[in-house]
This record gives structure tokens, sequence and C-alpha cells, in this order.
């Protein structure tokens, strides 16, 4: 074992925030890379400050450091300046517990969140010192693997990632490293004989054993080349989330990271069924965590770490069944003392959520987000967000009452069937929130964060031509204009032109390979981050490979045509999301399934699993029409209209 | 970076809980080591190493109040990045109110874990409240010898409590005090024929040694000579490089060591800030006496 640290460090004196490669966290492993073990070093493809956080690599690296025949490390995409520094020195990337090089590691493991890192990983493996495409690495070479949400479509990385992992990672992890570590035992062994055993394990797609076809310039199938291997790959779904307490011992970084907090799952999934909402479709059904081991987890996690805030994390913590008592374990602690504050990301819309947020974020009361994502009811409906501006109105309201003095508000645009009035309407739910916000404190602040809508696989929306850079810009124009001299709102938007690259990865086929290695050839890493981001270059890249935004993102998909990630499942019949995207056209909302009964979408049956909900009503202030008179949804009450400024809308 | 919910505390005073009384607190001085690899951490994420140790700990710190209460802890002199110490202070101030609380609930420890569990808290001083407030400082004097004995498995490697000790109450804060450092610098072993000491001779015999400097977006012009007390080379007879000792002011500014390599005009190597001084009865003493702990007399006891 090559520690790089002698040859690290001379390079720290010249970069920023060096300490984001010295390693050194709490609770990081000391890992025993004793013989008989598979090394694995799980990757972030973004800065450290990024990926630290990440829960599903802090679950893996537990769950295989715990193994007796495994061995994790961690490694994270070195900012531009020390990767010059490091290509200077010939310095390969490393991970950052032992400073081993990444490519001396059996496996390099990437977590896929964001569709424009993808540049990264090529650009971490090639900084490894590995080939970047799969098919030109060798026996000694690492395998290269990739989870996570992204996942879901792999083919626009399948010439670089040798197998993908479909959904929940905690057991398939250890799956994976039973047929390394018996092939590893193999004199004789080959490569292509790993990824044709790996291809056996359920949930783990080998682009290289399927062959793809095209016909007329379109997608035609993925097939298996060999019989054994399955034609669809099925996601893997943990049952029981309380089987799985992890991470038990979180990292605490010793720079500041994003979601620099204790961070405790308790549940995993979610059947409100947005649809624009791909974590929402591919995680089904919910999974609570026992209410007991969520209060034992925080307690223990507070008491480890320090930390003096925890987020309860989920993908809408508020409709957790235990959440009362869960954050009670917490506030009536008196060894906190009242400084732990409780977050709640992504807080449901409605004024119960903020008396709970109310009375346990008792510190640091700065400010407050929803998500009510459209701008009028019927733009709601389509898009299956089920918020009455009278739940949205009572929810600010109690925010601004309580102390907060900043809420934000999160739309998006870009939307099928949108309308300039849709869009307008954003611009009127913020005016009438500031109006609202004024009756408590004369300074407030609302914040009207706009994201344009890039249409993501296994959704109702999948099939939807997203908008053009040009339209998205023509609508955060409309609301630049309706808001100009508004008082009190600030309007915030994502750059359109991100959206486009991220559209053009997000629906990709497999010969959207070429241009993402393409834009990174050109230098294109790090395109999350607006300093680095040139939609010009993804054009390029696309004019280069033959193909058009017209045809990569704008275009919308015929009902019976070949989807690239047909050969993948999350559970989800494609019956069930096309009627679904008929109902979206409809305007026809459809239910929370935890409390309603089954409308067969199929991810329960499929993976053969159920539901894993304590409580057996939805919550108070309901879900998604469960208990909800949705009947006023659509009226704006006439004294918040008058509110509005002349000439803003 | 990502802006935490605490940042924002300048309204904090007008809304939300109120912080404890001024006067009704204690305070305790530590003296801590950063040696390592943690050396490339700043000395905002060593704030926060200390905000999370104490809270591990147990210890009870008292805090401001309002809606972003923050624990009320005073570093002295910020080490540079890069840096290591084994002269670093940070004045700690206690509620005695919030003694003995918290520890009853504290779960008992697991079975397996990868770090060092905080030591018992219930075995120490903090975990009970002084009974009269002329206990307080008896009390305070007992909780800075625990957590001096105890503290260093709460920190990242390379953290090190040295001593800990009371401070009396109205004893100057570390920013008012500290007016000297002592450093030892390694001399970058480059060309032989360099006469080291002539490099020191002249830099000591200058009359001003102007250096430039960004300071909010802008560039500034500031004189190192006055800040510079004293420098010598210790060749030693060990191998090794040459080691400058320097001594500098705090006022009018303090010295970088990367100003240092500048003005020698030689390549500098590991910086180590030995010791910190204050000036007492004429004469100078460190903020507090290292090795076993003890309560101080105002202003740090004697050397």
């Amino acid at each position: 074992m090559t520690s790089l640290w002698p040859r690290i460090e001379p390079l720290l004196a010249q970069v920023v925030k060096p300490a984001r490669y010295i390693g050194g966290e709490l609770g990081a492993q000391r890992p025993d890379h004793g013989p008989g073990r598979v090394s694995w070093v799980l990757l972030y493809p973004d800065t450290y400050e990024i990926g630290l956080p990440n829960q599903g690599l802090q679950i893996l690296y537990e769950i295989l450091n715990e193994r007796p025949d495994a061995a994790a490390e961690r490694s994270y995409a070195p900012w531009t300046d020390m990767e010059a520094a490091m290509r200077a020195a010939g310095v390969p990337l490393f991970s950052v517990e032992t400073h081993r090089p990444a490519a001396e590691f059996d496996v390099m493991a990437f977590n896929l969140s964001a569709e424009l890192t993808y540049t990264n990983v090529l650009n971490l493996v090639d900084l490894a010192g590995v080939p970047v495409r799969s098919d030109e690495r060798e026996l000694a070479h690492p395998l290269v693997v990739a989870g996570g949400h992204c996942a879901y479509n792999p083919e626009p990385l399948a010439d670089f990632v040798d197998a993908f992992v479909i959904g929940d990672g905690e057991e398939v992890v250890g799956e994976m490293n039973d047929v390394i570590a018996t092939w590893r035992g193999d004199e004789l062994r080959r490569r292509p004989d790993l990824l044709r055993r790996l291809a056996h394990v359920p949930g783990v797609y080998v682009p290289w054993c399927y062959e793809v076809r095209y016909r007329a310039g379109r997608l035609a199938g993925v097939v298996p080349r060999w019989p054994e291997v399955p034609e669809r790959v099925e996601k893997r779904v943990v049952a029981d989330l309380g089987a799985w307490p992890y991470p038990k011992h979180q990292l605490v970084p010793l720079v500041e990271v994003v979601h620099d907090r204790l961070n405790v799952e308790v549940f995993r999934g979610c059947t409100r069924g947005c649809r624009f909402c791909q974590a929402g479709m591919i995680t089904r059904p919910v999974r609570e965590r026992p209410a007991a081991q969520v209060s034992a987890m925080v307690r223990q996690g507070l008491a480890d770490t320090g930390y003096d805030e925890v987020a309860l994390t989920s993908l809408s913590s508020a409709d957790f069944s235990g959440i009362e008592d869960a954050v009670a374990a917490v506030v009536g602690d008196p060894g906190s003392c009242g400084q732990v504050s409780v977050s709640l990301p992504s807080l449901r819309v409605d004024a119960f959520t903020v008396e709970l947020a109310a009375e346990i974020q008792k510190v640091r009361r700065t400010g407050l987000t929803f998500a009510p994502e459209g701008g009028t009811w019927r733009m709601r409906r389509v898009m299956n967000k089920l918020i009455r501006e009278e739940d949205l109105y009572s929810a600010v309201d109690a925010a601004f009452s309580q102390g907060w003095r900043r809420v934000k508000l999160y739309f998006l645009i870009g939307l099928p069937t949108e309308t300039d009035d849709d869009v307008l309407g954003i611009a009127d739910l913020a005016l009438a929130c500031a109006e609202i916000g004024r009756r408590h404190h004369p300074s407030v602040t609302v914040v009207a964060s706009v994201g344009g809508f890039v249409p993501k696989p296994h959704t109702p929306f999948q099939w939807y031509g997203q908008d053009t850079v040009a339209e998205l810009r023509r609508k955060v124009g409309l609301l630049k204009e309706a808001l100009a001299r508004a008082r009190g709102v600030t309007l915030r938007w994502h750059d359109p032109a991100a959206s486009a690259a991220e559209g053009v990865v997000s629906r990709g086929d497999r010969r959207m390979g070429a241009v993402i290695e393409h834009v990174w050839r050109a230098g294109g890493t790090f395109q999350e981050w607006s300093e680095h981001f040139d939609l010009a270059r993804w054009e390029e890249a696309l004019a280069a490979c033959g193909m058009t935004l017209d045809e990569a993102v704008y275009r919308p998909r015929d009902q019976d045509e070949v989807l690239p990630w047909d050969h993948v499942s999350a559970g989800l019949h494609r019956d069930f999301l096309w009627q679904d995207w008929l109902d979206a056209l409809a305007e026809a909302p459809v239910e929370d399934c935890r409390w309603t009964p089954c409308y067969d979408c199929g991810a329960c049956t499929e993976a053969g699993v159920e539901h894993v909900v304590a409580s057996a009503v939805p919550p108070a202030g309901g879900s998604q029409g469960t208990g909800q008179d949705l009947g006023t949804g659509g009226s704006v009450p006439v004294r918040f209209r008058s509110a509005v400024p002349a000439g803003t809308s | 970076m990502p802006s935490r919910s605490g940042g924002d505390r300048s309204r904090s005073a007008s809304a939300g809980p109120a912080g404890p009384a001024p006067g009704s607190l204690a305070r305790v001085r530590v003296r801590f080591a950063k040696l390592g690899k943690v050396r490339w951490t700043s000395h905002r994420d060593v704030a926060r190493m200390w905000e999370r140790a104490l809270r591990r700990a147990g210890l009870p710190v008292a805090y401001s109040g309002g809606f972003s209460p923050h624990p009320l802890l005073s570093f002295g002199l910020a080490l540079p990045t890069g840096c290591e110490s084994t002269a670093e202070y940070l004045d700690i101030a206690l509620d005695p109110a919030r003694a003995g609380l918290g520890t009853s609930k504290r779960p008992a420890p697991r079975a397996t874990t990868t770090h060092d569990e905080p030591h018992g808290a219930h075995e120490q001083p903090w975990s009970y409240a002084p009974s009269e407030q002329s206990h307080v400082e008896e009390w305070t004097g007992q909780v800075a010898e625990a957590f001096a004995g105890t503290s260093s498995p709460l920190f990242p490697d390379g953290i090190e409590v040295i001593g800990a000790a009371a401070l009396a109450p109205g004893a100057p804060s570390l920013q008012q005090a500290v007016v000297a450092c002592t450093w030892e610098v390694d001399v970058l072993a480059g060309d032989p024929e360099v006469d080291v000491a002539e490099h020191v001779a002249q830099v000591m015999s200058a009359s001003s040694l102007p250096v430039r400097r960004e300071r909010k977006g802008r560039q500034v012009e500031d004189d190192l000579r006055p800040s510079l007390l004293a420098m010598a080379v210790d060749a030693g007879e060990a191998p090794g490089p040459p080691v400058l000792r320097v001594e500098t002011a705090t006022r009018p500014r303090g010295v970088r060591p990367s100003e240092l390599a500048d003005v020698l005009a030689l390549r500098l190597g590991r910086a180590v800030r030995t010791h910190q001084w204050i000036e007492i009865d004429g004469g100078r003493a460190e903020p507090i006496v290292a090795g076993p702990p003890r309560a101080a007399t105002p202003g740090g006891g004697a050397l």
C-alpha cells in the first residue's frame, strides 16, 4: 500500500480550502486493507463540500467496512486548482483516509445524484489513471460502478461504467462484494467473467452484456447478448428500513460542508404522486423507520457528533407518522438546553407543519421554505401537487406570525400545458405572501425561486418535450417584469441553459456518451457550477456527434417509442405512467395511496414489498387530496388580489 | 460556501430567549496544540471543532441569547492556515446554572464505536452545579482541571489540549492581553552558499520593511519592521534545516510566516507558533501556565 501524502502535502499551500484533501473527519474509518478484502473507493463526482454529506455513500461506507471481506474509503472531485496542481505534479486521484491512489482499489464506486456531474465522473476516472471507456480497461484496472437516482437511466454513462446498481444499495453492495471476492480468487480470471457474473446479481445492470439496436435513427431496443442476462433489470428495495440503522457514525467534517448537521432518515419513498418528481416515483413504496429507532438515532447521533442541528430527512418529513414524538424527544431533552434545532427539509405546505416547525425550531429561526411548485391551481392539478392557495397562505401566515422573517417558495416553469397565466400566477402568490407577512412585520422577504422543468425517466412526464432555452427565458422575463417593483419579493431563477444541458443527459440513450466525453475533453468539468458551465460546449458536442437539442431535448416522445431506460424497471407499469400522463393533461388528480386504495402503479407488487406506515390516517392537513376539500383550491381570496400593486400583474 | 442558518446573528438580540445574566459567568482559559495534517484547517474550522467538542463533552458552556444563540467562546490570535502551533488559546464562558443538566439523560456508550467516547460526563465536576455563588471560582478550577485531563479524545488528530485554568473575574481577553508570539520556522534547504544568518542580520538592521497586502480588496502597504522583535538562527547540531526563532509583536500588526519569507528572501517550511506572551508587572508571561493545570491568578500567573 502506498500513501501519496508526502507528494500531496506540498501542493496544499497553493490551493483554496486545503483541508478538503486531508481526511481526518470524526467518524472516519481506519480501513484494514488486509488480504482477502475487496477494497472500494466510494466517490462523489463533485467537491468535498457537496459530496461528503451524501447519505447514500456514508451508509455504504459503514456497511462495507463492517464486513470482514471488504474495506472502503472515500474520494471526491478535487477543485480545479488542486486538479491542476495534481496533474502538474503527476499525483493521481487519491482517497482521503489513507491517501492511496484510487487506481489501487478493486472498485471505484460513484454516486450519481445529478446529471451535470457526469463529466466529472469521466474526469475522476481519468485522474485516477484508469481508461475512461469501459472497453479499454484491463484486468489490473478497478471495476467502475455507479448507483444513485440518476442510474435509473444508465445509458448516457454506459460506455464508461462497468456496472450500475439500480435502487437501494444496502443489500446489493454485499452481494457484489461476494462476486468480486470469488472472482479475485480465480487464478485464470478475466475481466469479462466478472462482468457476466455481476449481471446475474439482481439490481445490477452491466451495459456490456446488452446490445443496443437502432432503427431509422431512433433507439429500437437494448437487448441481452446472452440468454441468462435479464431482459429487464428490476430495482432493489430494502423492505424494512428499521433493519438498516445507518449511518451509525455520521461523518463530521473538519471544514464546513452543505447540510452540515446530523441527518437521520425517517422514511424512504413517497407516494404523494407529484408527476414531475423522479425521486417520488422511483423510490416507492413508503418505508418508515420505527419512531423509537429515529429517537435513538437522533439522541445518539447528537451525543456522538456534537452537532447542534438535526435534520429528519425524507421526501416529505412532516408526513412521518411519528414526527411529533421524534422531535419531542430532542426538544424535551434537558441536555440540549434548547440549543439543538431540528430541521425538516421538504416542509409540507400547511399551517400544521409550521406549528410543528415553530415548536422544534426555537433557535435559528431565519427562513422557512415551501414548494408550491405551480403558480395556479390548474397547474398544480396537472402536476398533482395539490396545494390549495389557502393552505399556502395559512402556512405563510403562521410562519411570519411565529417570528420567521423570510419565506422561500420553490416553483417550476416549463411544465406541460403551461400558459402565461400559470407563470404569472407565481408572481401573484409571492406578492400575496409578502402582503401577509407585512401584517406581522414591516420588513419581510419572500423569495420566489424558479427552476426550469426537466422531464425525468420513470415519471408520467417522461414523454413531454422540454421547453426551449428561449421559451424558459421568456417566461423568466414575464416574472421579472411582473415583480420589477414588488416590495418584499425577490425573484431567483435557475439558468435555463443549464436546464437544457441537464435535459440532454437526463433522457439520453447510449449515443449520448460520446457527447459527454466530448464536453469533458473540451474541459467541461464542474458543470453544476455556473462559473464553469457553458451551454455552447454542449451544443458543439451535440453537433460533433450529429445530434441537436431539438431531437434530444425539446422533442415530445411518442406513446409507443422505445425509451432508453425501458430495460430498467423502477417497478412502475408503463401503462400506469401513460394513464397518469393522460390524467395530467386532463387536470385530474390522484390521491396519496398511503391512505387510500391502491391504484396499481406496480411499485409494491413488482418488488414484493408493501408500505410501512405506522399511522392509519393521513396527517392533519391532509395529503394530496386525502382528507382535503379540494373544491376551493382554485379561488384566490379577493383581499390578496387587491394587495397586488397596480401594473405588476 | 453554503450559508448556515446560524449566520444571521445581527438581529438576534431583539427576539428569542434571553441569554445568561452578565456577571453570572465563569471563564476557563485553555491552551491547545494544532499539529500535523489538521494544520490545513482554518481558524474558523477550529472554532467549529471546539463548539462541537464542548457539546460532546457536555460542558456547561454559556450561550448568547436570541434566535441564533451561539456559545460564548473567544479565541485569541488567528493561526494562519497551514501553520502549526503548540500555543493556541481560547477562553470559554461557563454558565454555572447549566451545570448538571443533560448528564442524566446522556445515553450509555455503545459496545462498538469507531471513535473515542466522551468521557463519562456523570463523573465530571460539570455534572453538578456549584451550590453557592462563593463556590463558583473553586468549581471553575475543578472544571478546568478535569477538562484538561479528558478533552483530547474529543478532537480530531492533531488538536491536543495542553492545559486549562480558571480565569479570574475581570481578567482581560486574549485579544487585549497578548502582545507577542514566538515562532520556530524551518529554512528550506536551498543553495548552500546562502548565509541564512546574513539574511537575518540584514532584515533586523533595516529601518523599515515594507510589505504589500490585500485588505478588503485594496492593496495596502505595511511596515513589518516594528513587529519583528527578535530573530535568531538556530543551526543546532542536529541534522536538518536551520531553524529561525522569531519573536513577533501583535501590534501594530502581527506577522505571518509567509511575509517573513518575503522580507528574508528565503524559502521557509514548517512554521510552529511555540508561545504567546502577555505583559504582567513589566515582565512577560504565558497566558496560562502549561503543564498540570491549576487555578490561575489574574493575568495568568507567574512563569
